[in-house]
């Protein structure tokens, strides 16, 4: 499975959806993901690509982690998994 | 009903380790928070905190004590001792049969399992001390002043999360209100500041990396803190009779709540508790001078509590001032709305209010007096004191100038 698709698969478990349900285009809110639920899916991603997200529930949009919607989530994700190497 | 007055205070936080130093330290407007300090602090996303420094728990207690006490503990047993020393009450006959201990804790003894767990599951090791149980449990501490204090009465401890010292305080005032207590000595500890406690915060991301800024434009988090604070509540006639000084009286208590969400806060539920306290005192909403605000440095609390300061109090909340020593202490967790009532009566005893220290940024969602950054002189002659915990369980106490 590709980035893209993990990350989905992690996302729509989160809103319980089916994946198909997930597009890039999806902000969280559409998803009915709430603050809580976005901190676990952060924690899920994390576990999955044992990566650290430099995320803040305080100021979600001062950090250089993009969260505006699942495309930005998962170019925010190819990213770090890269720099892991 | 009876009178229920404060005759003695005991705290240990990172801003002192004693009333008169803590309140020095809140009047000069310091920061007891830096670079925390433990085993492998390293490891940790958040690396900063209201730590406790030079306390040497070695000197003050035995061997045999040192095995039962656990952190929170030890700090309970010296702010309890400077509480009672100065309030100058002895407990024995009647009084000691009477009085009791509530004392509020959210995680009792988290050092202990943290070190036992890591001895048997890092280490490898398949026995631990003896006396791990007695040592971390919650009402550990209550027990311990019990014991070493000798109070035969009601005696246990709250735990409500952040409003564990709100709450126990509210129901030792309600026992000394209603007759059933002379006196209780009441208040709170907490002591999380280790890997397990900080690793565990460090998961729900809402803890701040650089600073403590409550109601600052740009505050970005929580930071814990570690401490106790024991008060000495007593009726009255009794503190009179016995020419105590009162350093205030407590005049209501209100607790709700919220009944919505796990750790998102409610302005309704923030609201009720305020008004509530303010009803139980009967007192008017203009009377009120100061808050010492809930305020987490958090982006939910703030917004929230000012928001609920707005509504209960109308056009008098931008006259009262409303500021958080959490800036300056840290979040004691459990033992956090203890230490703050210090704030409440220097603000009461001294017309002293202690800053909002880290201000940089006004927020127009927290567009009221916060007092930021340098310590004021006012008259205040009533003070409420909040606490609004996760699980969105609320506990304001009010107290007036005596």
């Amino acid at each position: 499975m590709s980035i893209s698709d993990r990350v989905i698969a992690i996302i729509a478990e989160q809103a319980v959806l089916e994946p198909s349900d997930v597009t890039p285009e999806s902000t969280l809110e559409d998803l009915g993901i709430d603050s809580l639920g976005l901190v676990e899916s952060i924690f899920a991603i994390e576990e999955e690509f044992d990566i650290s997200i430099p995320f803040n529930a305080n100021e979600p949009s001062a950090s250089d982690f993009d969260i505006s919607n699942v495309a930005a989530i998962i170019t925010g994700i190819q990213k770090l998994v890269s720099e892991k190497v | 009903m009876k009178r229920v007055v404060i005759t003695g205070a005991g705290t240990i936080n990172s801003l002192g380790h004693s009333v008169p130093d803590t309140l020095e330290a809140m009047r000069e407007g310091r920061c007891g928070i830096s670079a925390l300090e433990f085993r492998d602090v390293e490891r940790l996303a958040i690396q900063i905190g209201g730590q406790v420094r030079g306390f040497e728990a070695e000197g003050r207690f035995n061997r045999q004590q040192m095995t039962l006490y656990d952190r929170f503990t030890q700090f309970t047993l010296t702010a309890a001792k400077e509480a009672i020393d100065q309030s100058g009450i002895e407990f024995h006959g009647d009084i000691a049969a009477r009085s009791g201990v509530v004392l509020g804790t959210a995680g009792g003894g988290v050092s202990t399992w943290d070190d036992n767990y890591r001895s048997v599951y890092e280490d490898g090791k398949n026995r631990v001390h003896p006396f791990v149980v007695p040592k971390l449990m919650n009402n550990a501490a209550a027990s311990h002043v019990s014991m070493e204090h000798n109070l035969k009465g009601p005696s246990f401890t709250v735990s409500t999360a952040c409003a564990s010292s709100n709450h126990a305080m509210a129901l030792a005032f309600q026992m000394v209100r209603s007759g059933a207590a002379p006196a209780m000595l009441t208040g709170g500890s907490e002591s999380m500041l280790c890997f397990g406690g900080v690793k565990a915060w460090e998961g729900l991301r809402v803890m701040s990396k650089d600073a403590c800024r409550p109601f600052s434009a740009n505050r970005n988090g929580m930071v814990q803190g570690e401490g106790a604070g024991v008060f000495v509540f007593e009726e009255y006639e009794h503190a009179r009779a016995r020419g105590a000084d009162i350093l205030c009286e407590i005049v209501g208590f209100a607790m709700s709540s919220d009944a919505s969400d796990i750790v998102m806060p409610s302005k309704q539920g923030a609201a009720r508790a305020m008004s509530g306290a303010l009803a139980d005192a009967r007192l008017s909403a203009d009377s009120v001078g100061y808050i010492n605000a809930h305020g987490t440095g958090t982006a939910a609390n703030d917004k929230t509590e000012c928001a609920a300061v707005a509504g209960v109090f109308g056009p008098h909340a931008d006259e009262l001032m409303i500021s958080s020593t959490k800036s300056m202490h840290g979040h004691l967790i459990g033992g956090t709305g203890a230490v703050e009532l210090l704030a409440c009566i220097m603000a009461l005893r001294d017309g002293v209010i202690a800053p909002t220290i880290g201000y940089e940024e006004p927020d127009p969602e927290c567009a009221l007096d916060v007092v930021p950054n340098e310590a004021r002189e006012a008259k205040v002659d009533v003070a409420l004191s909040n606490a609004f915990a996760f699980g969105g369980l609320n506990a304001v106490i009010a107290l007036k100038r005596i």
